[in-house]
């Protein structure tokens, strides 16, 4: 299924992030910030805070707890560790994006690709998701007691009845996509270095392009609002952060 | 890791060096030397011991990482020989007794404000184990703040994942005095809430005490 077209009109900005890099912006509540997996590669590894507030930020375990999920997909929401949700997923081609699988560190990449270092390889040296998050949060003034579990995009961690985690390789396509809405001004974080649990041994992670785009009205029979009854609290306690804007 | 680990420890409670009971909806902190063992004791049983650690020598920037714990041993659940991992990859502790079988790393704890989210926006005011975990923090001198309360271990909560991505939290497995128990590998702060939710079997909707022991 591919995603929706965006009108040309309602996009207002289109940039590609390669991969095992950094980018951030805080997406503004109106509009929704698309993100597409251009070659199927890539792992669009993303945490959000509150501009205002940064210590309101995305929250695995409510995330999951409150919607009952280890994986997100179409109709979920982040949820913050206050209670409201920062992002929902309204649209996505994909179906399961990872939310347990952690980040990759100088360790793991080393481990699992090698060694490639800026005096040999330039700019094609072998980063990691741990130095990227570090080096794109302090342009916030936030830092590693910051730094919490993100959302792995086009990426799949399962686990069996014993609890054991397990990569699936090869998992999202060409042009992927996911479209998250900003339900409230969001501080997105994003970073696109190889998944931890991602074989090795070639370091090849795939670029993500980002664009936002004007959300359309919120309506009364919004999906990810009536995806569960969390969601529609969670939106609702949203909607009272909000309540003063003009 | 097999998926439940079940082993009794040598120690006698008769030998500790402190023991501590912490009524439901309190919280206790502690500082664990390396070697000293922690038990925890959940008394009358199915009740949640929401539970984190900070190192002792940098507890603002070294702390109980439930993913780091949970992708090191490729499993989810805490069990007999898990190492619990910082966030800077050092093993902290290592569960070295656990007849309880299972615990959870990934379900977090209960606050005001997601228990808005969860049950009822009118269930801000119910006591919740991050109101513990904040009041604790302030009262400690260690300087931490909000931002160091990171997802915690839940001992002996049942929170099983399924193969097609479910997540829920299911009535407990533990019963009255089953334990875990641990070995520190290095000195931490213990910070534990005896988890007062009322709204979820995680508590057996009956909050008990939980004992504290400590070894040398």
């Amino acid at each position: 299924m591919p995603a929706t077209p965006i009108a040309e009109s309602r996009v207002v900005h289109r940039e590609r992030v390669p991969g095992g890099r950094y980018w951030s912006m805080v997406v503004r509540r109106g509009f929704t910030l698309r993100l597409v997996d251009t070659d199927g590669t890539a792992n669009a590894s993303l945490l959000a805070y509150n501009p205002t507030n940064p210590l309101e930020r995305y929250n695995m375990a409510d995330t999951l707890k409150g919607q009952h999920v280890s994986r997100l997909g179409l109709g979920n929401m982040l949820f913050s560790d206050m209670g409201r949700a920062m992002l929902s997923i309204v649209e996505d081609t994909v179906g399961w994006h990872d939310p347990i699988g952690g980040i990759s560190d100088a360790d793991s990449i080393h481990r699992r690709f090698g060694e490639a270092r800026f005096q040999e390889h330039w700019n094609d040296f072998y980063r990691n998701g741990r130095e990227l998050f570090l080096i794109e949060l302090a342009k916030w003034g936030l830092g590693p007691r910051d730094l919490v579990s993100p959302v792995n995009f086009f990426q799949k961690v399962s686990v069996n009845d014993d609890g054991d985690l397990h990569y699936a390789t090869d998992h999202s396509h060409p042009g992927a996509s996911v479209d998250l809405r900003a339900d409230s001004d969001t501080l997105v974080i994003l970073t696109t270095a190889p998944h931890p649990m991602a074989p090795g041994p070639i370091y090849q992670p795939g670029p993500v392009e980002v664009s936002i785009h004007r959300s359309g009205p919120v309506r009364d029979d919004d999906l990810c609002i009536h995806h569960r009854p969390e969601n529609a609290r969670a939106y609702a306690n949203t909607l009272i952060a909000n309540c003063q804007e003009s | 890791m097999p998926a439940m680990n079940l082993k009794t420890s040598e120690l006698d409670p008769n030998d500790a060096r402190r023991r501590t009971v912490v009524p439901a909806g309190d919280w206790w902190m502690a500082e664990i030397r390396r070697g000293q063992h922690l038990r925890i004791v959940d008394v009358e049983g199915n009740e949640a011991a929401d539970t984190l650690f900070y190192a002792l020598n940098d507890p603002r920037n070294e702390h109980y990482s439930a993913i780091d714990t949970t992708t090191r041993q490729g499993n989810v659940y805490l069990t007999t020989g898990t190492q619990l991992y910082s966030n800077q990859g050092h093993v902290m502790l290592t569960i070295t007794a656990d007849t309880c079988g299972r615990h959870d790393t990934l379900g977090g704890a209960c606050s005001a404000e997601a228990n808005q989210m969860r049950y009822a926006l009118e269930k801000k005011p119910m006591h919740s184990c991050r109101d513990n975990f904040l009041h604790a923090i302030q009262e400690s001198g260690y300087g931490l703040t909000k931002r160091d309360v990171p997802s915690n271990i839940n001992f002996f909560m049942n929170v099983p994942l399924t193969g097609e991505g479910g997540l829920s939290f299911q009535d407990g497995i533990s019963g009255p005095g089953k334990y875990v128990e641990m070995r520190a590998e290095m000195d931490v702060i213990a910070l534990v809430s005896n988890c007062p939710q009322l709204n979820n079997p995680c508590s057996g909707f009956n909050p008990t005490p939980l004992e504290m022991i400590i070894w040398d």
